[in-house]
């Protein structure tokens, strides 16, 4: 996939966070924290960090410090940090406002996979099921279709489940999904495709909501 | 200001050598480490256990068991019979070794695992948490509904041994850390019958702000100051 793909899904999501306490997930996720608007949203490291600044240059660069994905990080004026289970607490308990997570699969329910395959051995799940369990608001951020080409917004999920009826927000590189009264609504959708070909790769049940319109990613990019 | 004392203080917090500290670890131990990744690990402590005990059939309770930490040379070692964490994916060897039958894993989501040591150390046996509801990490485990939510149950943990690390010790036992080297450590210090903790420094009491400390020494048995390896 073109990088310029993951840097549009990336860039969409930060458009939908402009202030509060946000997590990031691994992929995809860790490039919306370059278009963040700075100083206004807060990024929190289930590690412990409330307060992760901008990647360090080299001298910068402190092994007591790094980020969920095992990555250096710097910090911000504001920092603190606290041990794993306070992190967790803040989670789960909901102080979390948004989370950004990567996803395999979700449903039109608002079912999420993403931390596990089916027919291989399933030693990692992190930090997955409590975030979007526990966090305000779940975005996934996701390509719309995996790398064997097939459908990822889905009737039901056919992998293991990370969360049952928690995701918020859909945004690939070709639509913007939001569930609303338990329901999937696109608002918005790239130029470059039809409806009739988001329909074939969107297998999920979904309405056009009223507020529905159609993108085009290069000017978008080209913007920013 | 501190009341004028007839006797200077001294806890039943002892500082050993390594040695000595790992010594008291009984064999097929169930033993905390602290860590994320390879930060706060006790690397120093682990060195001595790889180097100067026979320890084996230990079942470790750790995060992980990362690639650049002494917790993987314990692992390759075949000395480690069960490890109970959160994220094993990214140790290829873990992997294959769970594969061939030679380690057992218990996963945990990160949360309910930091939980389950949090409140182990503190007393409690299970708690329910509506992480994991629905999903196939609550299979076989009891669920109860609060509030119209789903919750499952889960036992909480205690160990024979936590090895942790921390940045400073003062002379009565109490600890500080530093930055995201904490995760874990604090809560495994609560969370074990024998906590021994390896630091940089040893620092006179009164000279931790009291108002910083973070696991006061009533978590702690034995420090060890780390010298270099």
């Amino acid at each position: 996939m073109e990088k310029s793909m993951k840097e549009y899904i990336a860039w969409r999501c930060a458009q939908e966070l402009t202030s509060g306490i946000v997590n990031l997930g691994i992929g995809i996720p860790t490039l919306v924290a370059d278009y963040l608007p700075q100083g206004l949203v807060t990024l929190h490291s289930e590690n412990g960090i409330l307060g992760v600044g901008p990647d360090p240059s080299p001298d910068q660069i402190d092994p007591d410090l790094v980020n969920a994905g095992k990555a250096p990080v710097t910090v911000l004026p504001h920092v603190s940090y606290f041990d794993s289970s306070i992190s967790f607490g803040m989670m789960r308990g909901g102080h979390i406002d948004t989370t950004v997570i990567g996803a395999l699969q979700v449903s039109e329910q608002g079912d999420i996979s993403s931390w596990a395959i089916p027919g291989k051995d399933v030693l990692g799940v992190g930090g997955a099921m409590d975030l979007v369990v526990g966090a305000k608001r779940v975005i996934a951020a996701m390509t719309h279709l995996n790398q064997k080409g097939e459908p990822k917004i889905l009737r039901e999920c056919t992998f293991p489940l990370t969360a049952k009826k928690r995701v918020d927000t859909i945004i690939t590189e070709y639509a913007v999904f939001k569930f609303r009264d338990q329901q999937l609504w696109l608002v918005e959708m790239s130029d470059e495709i039809t409806m009739d070909q988001l329909k074939k790769i969107t297998p999920a049940y979904y309405e056009i909501a009223s507020d529905f319109k159609t993108f085009n990613r290069k000017e978008l990019i080209n913007q920013r | 200001m501190h009341s004028e004392l007839e006797n200077p203080i001294k806890t039943n917090v002892q500082f050993l050598s390594v040695d000595e500290a790992i010594k008291q670890i009984p064999m097929s131990a169930t033993m905390l480490v602290g860590g994320f990744g390879a930060t706060g690990v006790p690397e120093y402590l682990l060195q001595g256990v790889i180097d100067r005990t026979q320890l084996q059939d230990l079942t470790i309770i750790s995060n992980n068991i990362t690639k650049e930490t002494n917790l993987n040379v314990l692992f390759q070692q075949d000395r480690i019979k069960k490890a109970i964490g959160s994220y094993f994916t990214t140790n290829k060897e873990v992997v294959q070794a769970y594969r061939e039958g030679r380690i057992e894993i218990e996963l945990l989501p990160q949360g309910t695992f930091s939980e389950a040591i949090r409140l182990g150390g503190s007393g409690v046996p299970a708690f329910y948490t509506p992480t994991a509801a629905g999903t196939e990490l609550a299979i076989g485990k009891e669920t109860r509904t609060f509030k119209g939510r789903e919750y499952v149950l889960e036992q909480t943990l205690f160990a024979d041994v936590a090895l942790i690390k921390a940045y400073k010790a003062d002379k009565a036992g109490n600890l500080i850390y530093r930055k995201s080297a904490r995760n874990f450590n604090p809560i495994m210090a609560m969370a074990a019958d024998l906590t021994i903790v390896e630091v940089g420094e040893i620092v006179e009491i009164g000279e931790l702000d009291p108002e910083s400390i973070v696991t006061p020494f009533a978590f702690v048995d034995i420090v060890v100051k780390r010298e270099e390896l």
